[in-house]
């Protein structure tokens, strides 16, 4: 690499930073403590787009959990509410029980293959602007750079000695930082409880503790991750980076370096072009390794620390800009586009490269899994009965022989208004059925009330005196359970049972 | 320490020892380890003062706090009984019929019954109350002492031939063939009665003449059906529920020789309200029977 340091920079019209990467190629080391980085701000496309996903982002989570829907019933009015107490999940319209956690194994599967799909389309693009560490670590950014000033200033207050205008910066830094943290973790436990009660309840101090130590623990991660780790979480503790490398291939978009326009690069161009040297684009201001959050040089190429959320664009467009060449000398590109390019073949990015198998696949699987959700979701059953059968003893022999089973029938009613069932059994010769807990019809069936959105268990005996069924040592029957419900909406369901006989032996 | 040598390669001081040409490097704990080592070590200490931990000859040192963990599991039982107190308390004052009829009373008191049961009865019982030979099932609808809640709670508070409890059940069935009362041609054809009388397989011509035995000898207990007697603890013979054994050789030998199970009076250990609760698990077990109406 020819580098030419020479004094023509005096004139030039874009400002030269004194930045070096702190996570530069050449400076990494398995084994160094970290060094601050003091990322630059910076304007642009990509820098406004930033701050709207970050309001958006930010907004979803301190709104949501506000958000009232109103339902029958004792069910509680929060719209999302996850009610560990009562073992129930709440999403709008959705009512989710424990046994139904399989949608939630549904949506983090549709998380995980919607962030291939997303990282096969535009790179890290959950990395750069969705993802919470990035998002908060770039509030917290900018509030360093309301309380502290912006990069420059930042790094002579670091080197400055002790002065009360030094406290006074520091503190007003760390505590608007605090200020966010505990709204973090405060909005969190919101999630898990009837939000205004328990706003209520935090501020008078007499919310459960587990509510103090959540919003403690999370006020210590927010304000660790975000204001000291930063850059850390994603490279070292963070396994997407990782995962990455299997999920890009060369049509994938990525925030690139063209240096097959860029290099040579030179800082003191005219003096170059005087000397007659070849002149790449690239004018060596470091205004991308100024601003970037990762304290990567961008011109090393594609790399692990890359979170791609293309600041180093915006500061390099306005360079551009300025010293009269093209935009573009840094910007999203395929590897694809880079090596026809280099080649000296001029490409350019078409959307036709989004459509390709991977990201079919990808896609395909992702609303597969949406499909199938959505079609369970929509028809699936709010009555649930299982019969467990007592195990001790299997039977019971009655004084006339009739051989007695006792079963525990469990009802779950998972509407929100009390409902009526029929419980009766099909296919087990001359079985009679009691309850104590409960009116027998005149059918042999009992009726059994399920009070709205509970579990209703009822022991019932089975007996009969059938001699096939008193000697088998297992019959199969069904229990068959009929809402009773003048509505049309009856609900009702089949569920097989076993009879044990005496066996053989006896 | 004159000599401070320095590895090449690592720049780490040495600590001068050397075997076989390897020197060891001086690569001390940090720092935060070693003091966050010595602060368990006060720590530590502290504790021992704090709580009991040095060993004596009898016992150990009892600890400034004076800190027992025997202390807290009776504090936790005396919380526990404090806090079913009332539910106890409305047990001990309701009859056992009444306890039936209210719900919540009887699922409360069904629940402590059960855990009762578990600490007291399943030695002999079985943990299902499925019983053993010789010891009753209680899950069935044959009892040998009445199966009304009522008459289960005499059987539980005052035993089964439990001489030191006055109130005892009581009854003794001769020894027919020990004694000499019957010979054994005789025995063996009531035996084959009464198993021809609950349809067992039994020898016709005996049973024809074990009829005659029976009616001469054992009517006046287990009746002239044989459906037993409940005052006197005596089996119904004609169902199909046996102590020790429904075959002939079963009944013959108990015949012969009676065998007599033996259940402790529990008001010996437990507190009526405990009894209470056991009478109404063992009756809501599947067999219980419902109080005759009184006129």
């Amino acid at each position: 690499m020819v580098r030419v340091i020479g004094k023509a920079a005096i004139s030039a019209p874009f400002d030269r930073h004194d930045a070096e990467a702190v996570n530069s190629a050449g400076r990494r080391s398995q084994y160094a403590s970290r060094v601050k980085i003091h990322p630059k701000t910076t304007d642009g496309t990509f820098r406004r787009l930033k701050w709207a996903i970050m309001a958006v982002t930010l907004a979803v989570y301190y709104i949501s959990p506000w958000l009232r829907w109103e339902r029958p019933g004792s069910a509680p009015d929060q719209a999302i509410l996850i009610d560990l107490a009562h073992r129930r999940f709440y999403f709008f319209f959705i009512e989710i029980w424990p046994q139904e956690f399989y949608y939630v194994a549904g949506l983090l599967i549709m998380a995980g293959v919607g962030l291939f799909l997303a990282t096969s389309l535009f790179g890290r693009a959950w990395c750069g602007y969705a993802c919470p560490q990035t998002v908060w670590t770039d509030l917290y950014m900018a509030i360093e750079r309301f309380a502290e000033g912006d990069r420059n200033a930042r790094i002579k207050l670091d080197a400055a000695p002790f002065s009360f205008g030094k406290l006074r910066k520091r503190a007003v830094k760390l505590a608007l930082w605090l200020a966010v943290a505990v709204a973090t973790g405060g909005f969190w436990v919101f999630y898990f409880a009837d939000a205004p009660t328990l706003l209520q309840e935090l501020l008078t101090g007499t919310a459960q503790p587990v509510a103090y130590i959540t919003i403690a623990i999370l006020t210590a991660t927010t304000f660790t991750f975000a204001g000291f780790m930063r850059e850390q979480v994603c490279t070292y503790m963070c396994p997407w980076p990782r995962i990455q490398g299997a999920m890009l291939d060369e049509h994938s978009l990525v925030v690139t370096y063209n240096a097959w326009r860029g290099e040579p690069r030179h800082s003191g161009r005219k003096k170059a072009q005087a000397l007659a040297l070849k002149v790449g684009d690239c004018v060596d201001c470091n205004a991308c390794v100024a601003v970037c959050p990762m304290g990567i040089d961008i011109r090393d190429g594609n790399q692990l620390e890359c979170i791609n959320c293309a600041l180093c664009i915006d500061a390099c467009d306005a360079v551009m800009d300025k010293v009269g060449s093209p935009r573009g000398l840094i910007s999203y590109s395929t590897t694809g586009l880079y090596a026809a390019n280099a080649a000296g073949t001029p490409a350019r990015w078409n959307w036709r490269e989004l459509v390709r198998a991977r990201t079919i696949i990808y896609f395909s699987a992702w609303v597969a899994v949406g499909l199938v959700m959505l079609i369970s979701l929509a028809g699936r059953e709010r009555l649930d009965v299982n019969i467990v059968a007592d195990r001790n003893p299997l039977f019971v022999k009655l004084s006339d022989g009739t051989i007695r089973n006792g079963y525990t029938v469990k009802i779950l009613n998972m509407k929100q208004e009390p409902r009526r069932f029929r419980v009766g059994i099909e296919g087990l010769p001359g079985a009679a059925m009691a309850s104590e807990e409960s009116a027998t019809a005149p059918s042999g069936a009992i009726i059994v009330e399920a009070e709205a959105d509970k579990l209703r268990a009822i022991k019932v005996f089975v007996s009969t005196n059938d001699p096939t069924a008193r000697v088998d040592e297992a019959t199969r029957f069904t229990f068959v359970v009929t809402e009773l419900s003048t509505a049309g909406d009856a609900e009702s369901g089949r569920y097989g049972a076993i009879f044990h006989g005496e066996g053989e032996e006896n | 320490m004159a000599n401070i040598e320095r590895d090449e390669v690592s720049g780490t001081e040495t600590t001068g020892h050397e075997w076989d040409g390897i020197k060891e490097l001086n690569t001390p704990l940090p720092n935060w380890w070693r003091w966050t080592f010595y602060a368990t070590v006060v720590w530590g200490l502290g504790y021992t003062v704090a709580y009991p931990a040095w060993p004596l000859i009898s016992g150990a040192t009892p600890g400034v706090l004076g800190y027992s963990s025997r202390q807290e599991v009776a504090n936790d039982i005396a919380a526990a009984a404090e806090a079913q107190a009332q539910w106890a308390e409305r047990i001990r004052a309701t009859s056992l019929e009444d306890i039936l009829k209210d719900e919540e009373l009887l699922r409360f008191a069904k629940a402590g019954g059960a855990a009762a049961f578990r600490v007291n009865c399943v030695q002999c019982h079985g943990s299902g109350a499925a019983g053993f030979v010789g010891y009753p099932n209680l899950n069935d609808n044959d009892w040998l002492w009445g199966g009304t809640v009522d008459q289960i709670h005499q059987t539980i508070a005052n035993g089964v031939r439990y001489t030191a409890n006055a109130d005892t059940r009581d009854s003794q069935m001769p020894a027919f063939g020990a004694d000499g009362v019957l010979t054994a041609e005789q025995i063996g054809d009531v035996a084959n009665y009464i198993v021809q009388l609950s349809g067992g397989q039994a020898d016709q011509a005996a049973a024809g003449r074990g009829g005659q035995v029976f009616t001469d000898n054992c009517v006046a207990c287990h009746g002239e059906k044989a459906e037993g007697n409940k005052e006197l603890g005596a089996p119904n013979l004609a169902d199909q529920i046996t102590l020790y054994g429904g075959d002939v050789a079963a009944v013959s030998a108990q015949t012969a020789k009676p065998r007599h199970g033996v259940m402790p009076a529990w008001s010996d250990k437990l507190d009526e309200v405990k009894i209470k609760e056991l009478a109404v698990f063992v009756h809501a077990l599947g067999g219980g029977e419902q109080a005759a109406a009184t006129p």
